[in-house]
């Protein structure tokens, strides 16, 4: 089974996270920042990670930079799924090696269809 | 809704605009006209219904209509579709076309401006040689006007956009974003009713329909395929839906719900 890696500071997101990606067909593991986000990558390689933005400690972006440099760091589709709209903020997600962006709020179809087009469906 | 105002309903959309008005699906009906009902200042459905019987105002009439009207509003709905636009269809065409006379293609019920604009994203993408002409129809003037404006929801751009194309292809505005102007120039909008005569649209190269034929009573369908068919130039492609079929004329092997004209009248043309 592919495992998603959801990483968000609200539990109330990871929760709404869970639920419509174990329909479509995920296991879902859970990090409430980038450090622990960091901590489950050594461990096992995600096939998708779902990332917030802004988060306290260590944020989204940062994580995303560690992970890409990191050996075997280019494997995971990252998607990420953050409040913030501002194009430019995502133009510099997108160069940092995310796949895929999606603006809160969402839904199981915005989800569904933003994986696949990552290419992790 | 009463019986007696969706047979009015029923009987508006077939005469005006060739549509079939499913009687199962009444609460589709409902749930469009109560928003009509409250524009034009309505309390409820059947008071609009009463104005139209006494009032015969074609105004209200085609507010009613419209609002019926089928509405796709995903940016390359059906990717793999567009996948074989971009991948067969569009550099074929461009090669015949050459340099000489500009490729010509139709978004036929493009609705609030995503079916074109997806072709206008291709083709920004991956320039054909020569010039080209875009064009983008709708019978439904909201939506004209809505595509016409090039502005969505945010919501609305991520029905099946990629954040590649979003931020190679648009800027952020206040409420949502807005799509390039250069984009916007790139498509010609035309109001056209797909049962009337089409012939000021000239003879095009590629015609997308996507399931609006299935929409219509089978007298509309047949004269919009007519219709369809003859706008198509030598060697064009019409693309309806997956599941629609075009009597008369040749499916393409590999490409579902993409048709050319039948060999015999491709010789004559």
């Amino acid at each position: 089974m592919k495992v998603c890696l959801v990483v968000d500071d609200s539990r109330v997101i990871r929760k709404v996270a869970r639920r419509i990606l174990e329909d479509l067909g995920f296991e879902v593991a859970e990090a409430a920042d980038g450090a622990e986000a960091l901590g489950w990558c050594r461990t096992i390689t995600p096939h998708v990670i779902l990332l917030d933005w802004m988060m306290p400690g260590m944020d989204g972006l940062a994580f995303l930079r560690e992970l890409r440099a990191s050996p075997g760091g280019e494997a995971p589709r990252v998607v990420f799924c953050s409040g913030e709209n501002d194009l430019e903020r995502i133009r510099e997600a997108l160069a940092a090696g995310a796949d895929e962006y999606i603006m809160k709020p969402f839904d199981g179809d915005i989800v569904a269809s933003k994986l696949a087009m990552a290419g992790a469906l | 809704m009463n019986a007696r105002d969706l047979e009015l309903l029923t009987a508006l959309c077939a005469e005006r605009a060739g549509l079939r008005v499913d009687p199962e699906r009444g609460y589709l009906a409902e749930n469009r006209l109560g928003a009509v009902a409250r524009r034009e200042g309505f309390g409820a459905i059947d008071e609009l219904f009463d104005a139209i019987r006494h009032r015969d105002e074609e105004r209200l009439i085609w507010a009613v209509v419209e609002a019926m009207w089928p509405a796709e509003t995903g940016f390359f709905r059906d990717p793999e579709v567009f996948e074989l636009i971009a991948q067969r269809l569009l550099p074929q065409l461009a090669a015949a076309a050459g340099k000489t006379r500009p490729l010509r293609l139709w978004a036929a019920a493009c609705g609030g401006g995503q079916e074109v604009y997806s072709l206008a994203m291709l083709l920004a993408e991956q320039p054909p040689a020569g010039a080209f002409e875009l064009f983008g129809t709708d019978l439904c003037e909201r939506r004209l006007e809505k595509g016409q404006s090039g502005l969505y929801s945010q919501f609305e751009v991520q029905r099946g956009l990629s954040a590649h194309r979003l931020v190679r292809h648009f800027e952020g505005v206040e409420g949502g974003f807005s799509l390039s102007p250069r984009l916007r120039q790139s498509v010609r909008w035309r109001r056209a009713n797909l049962t009337e005569d089409l012939g000021r649209l000239g003879q095009l190269d590629l015609v997308v329909c996507r399931d609006l034929l299935s929409a219509l009573t089978p007298m509309a369908r047949e004269r919009a395929l007519a219709n369809l068919t003859g706008a198509m130039a030598p060697g064009a492609y019409l693309v309806l839906g997956r599941e629609e079929a075009a009597a008369g004329l040749a499916p393409t092997p590999g490409l579902p719900g993409c048709f050319t004209r039948a060999a015999a009248e491709r010789v004559a043309a």
